[in-house]
């Protein structure tokens, strides 16, 4: 067993690099789904019916879909539609337009909840659009929404994982050719394991963080 | 696509219902024993369970999945696909499941406990009569999330070759040369699915609300 390790650690530069483009993928794909959801969550706080609606189909028809099942239409059917993807453009895409539908929802959900005192202050002293929404609507938002969004960056890095399908170098992936390589299952996907659990030990870390800064503010 | 075909992918949807339905009916009680485990604040065993929790809460489906069903037999355990299937599922949402109970256990007003002590309750019975039918009702709506949120991962069993719903699609894709009908069809049987545990999830949530309003 300890030999395995060993084995596992010689291979350590392909583990890296896995690790290191699951943390480029997620983060990458994490912060456009945040600015997107952002965009997108004004939609669905609308008052007039149509867009809501539109905005609605897509949030609530995502978020009822597999990840997988999304990775394979972008990957495996579009081209049948003359839209072709390389592995990492459609990975990053899947990310991307997925957790864009729940970073919506959980910053609309938020929004709902908020106090409408601030808002109005806001239009009174002249802010409106996207100044009033990046002003005074979404900066104490990110600070209640904040352990939901830093849960959804969690479920980014996890969903990641299933691009090992479409055959995207990360983490998952490294861990299952040094395991075919070697013939080391056990000590090549508990490395892999171990790895995932530390990102998401940092993310929690930064989400407390965040939830310090919050009550400081308070 | 043939009549078949369609036929073929709703074959394997029988598979995912069935390997899901296993998952949560494994994973419900045991997430509950592990809950009971850390609020009773068992030595030595409690402080595993939060470690469990804690790592399988942060491993994607795939990597326990494969970890499973590679090295498994590697210690001269033999694994299927779908017995791999069923134990990844049953540990993964056991994790988030025990979560979910642990939250309204942790909640649970200590009052109560106190009153049914008082009146000679022993464990067991306090347990079953007092604590269990209120928690119940308070995890509910957690444990559906949980329960749509395991649907959602199904489709990686057919990672290890377990002929579900995706499997058949990717078959129907590969013979046809035409893969995008055949996992249209797959999504078109998902969203339902889960669309339907969302709105029971919303139905109680609303209805918890109005009994509150009422209290």
């Amino acid at each position: 067993m300890i030999h395995d390790f060993g084995v596992v650690w010689g291979e350590r530069g392909l583990l890296l690099a896995g690790l290191g483009n699951t943390v480029l993928l997620s983060v990458l794909a994490a912060i456009c789904a945040l600015v997107l959801g952002a965009l997108l969550s004004t939609v669905l706080m609308r008052q007039s019916k149509a867009p809501v609606l539109v905005a609605r189909v897509f949030v609530d028809g995502l978020r009822c879909t597999p990840f997988l099942l999304f990775a394979y239409i972008l990957y495996y059917g579009l081209p049948s539609l003359g839209i072709n993807f390389d592995n990492w453009s459609a990975s990053l895409t899947a990310l991307i337009v997925y957790h864009t539908a729940y970073m919506a929802e959980i910053l609309r959900s938020a929004w709902a909840a908020q106090p409408r005192a601030p808002i109005e202050a806001g239009m009174a002293f002249g802010y409106s659009g996207l100044g009033l929404f990046r002003r005074i609507v979404l900066p104490p938002l990110l600070l209640t929404a904040g352990p939901v969004v830093g849960n959804q960056m969690i479920q980014v890095i996890k969903d990641s994982a299933f691009l090992t399908v479409i055959a995207l170098p990360e983490l998952t992936h490294a861990a299952s050719s040094i395991q075919s390589r070697h013939y080391v299952p056990f000590a090549a996907f508990i490395a892999a394991v171990l790895l995932y659990w530390a990102l998401c030990l940092v993310i929690e870390a930064g989400v407390a963080s965040v939830g310090r800064m919050a009550e400081a503010r308070r | 696509m043939s009549h078949g075909d369609i036929l073929a992918i709703f074959n394997g949807a029988l598979t995912t219902l069935l390997l899901s339905a296993a998952g949560i009916a494994l994973g419900l009680p045991i997430g509950l024993g592990l809950a009971l485990l850390r609020w009773a604040r068992v030595p030595v065993i409690a402080p595993i369970v939060a470690v469990y929790v804690s790592l399988l809460r942060a491993t994607p489906l795939v990597t326990l999945l494969l970890l499973l069903f590679f090295a498994l037999p590697n210690v001269g355990v033999p694994i299927g696909p779908l017995s791999a299937g069923v134990l990844a599922l049953t540990m993964n949402t056991a994790a988030f499941n025990c979560e979910v109970w642990r939250a309204s256990l942790m909640d649970f007003p200590k009052e109560q406990i106190e009153a049914a002590q008082s009146v000679g309750m022993r464990r067991g019975l306090r347990f079953r009569r007092i604590v269990f039918p209120q928690v119940l009702r308070t995890s509910l709506t957690g444990l559906i999330n949980e329960m749509s949120l395991l649907i959602k991962v199904t489709p990686v069993l057919a990672v290890v070759g377990v002929v579900d719903i995706t499997r058949a699609a990717q078959r129907i894709g590969a013979e046809t040369y035409e893969p995008l009908p055949p996992f249209l069809v797959a999504v078109a049987i998902y969203i339902p699915i889960v669309f339907a545990l969302v709105s029971v999830q919303r139905l109680i949530e609303r209805r918890n609300l109005r009994l509150e309003a009422a209290a």
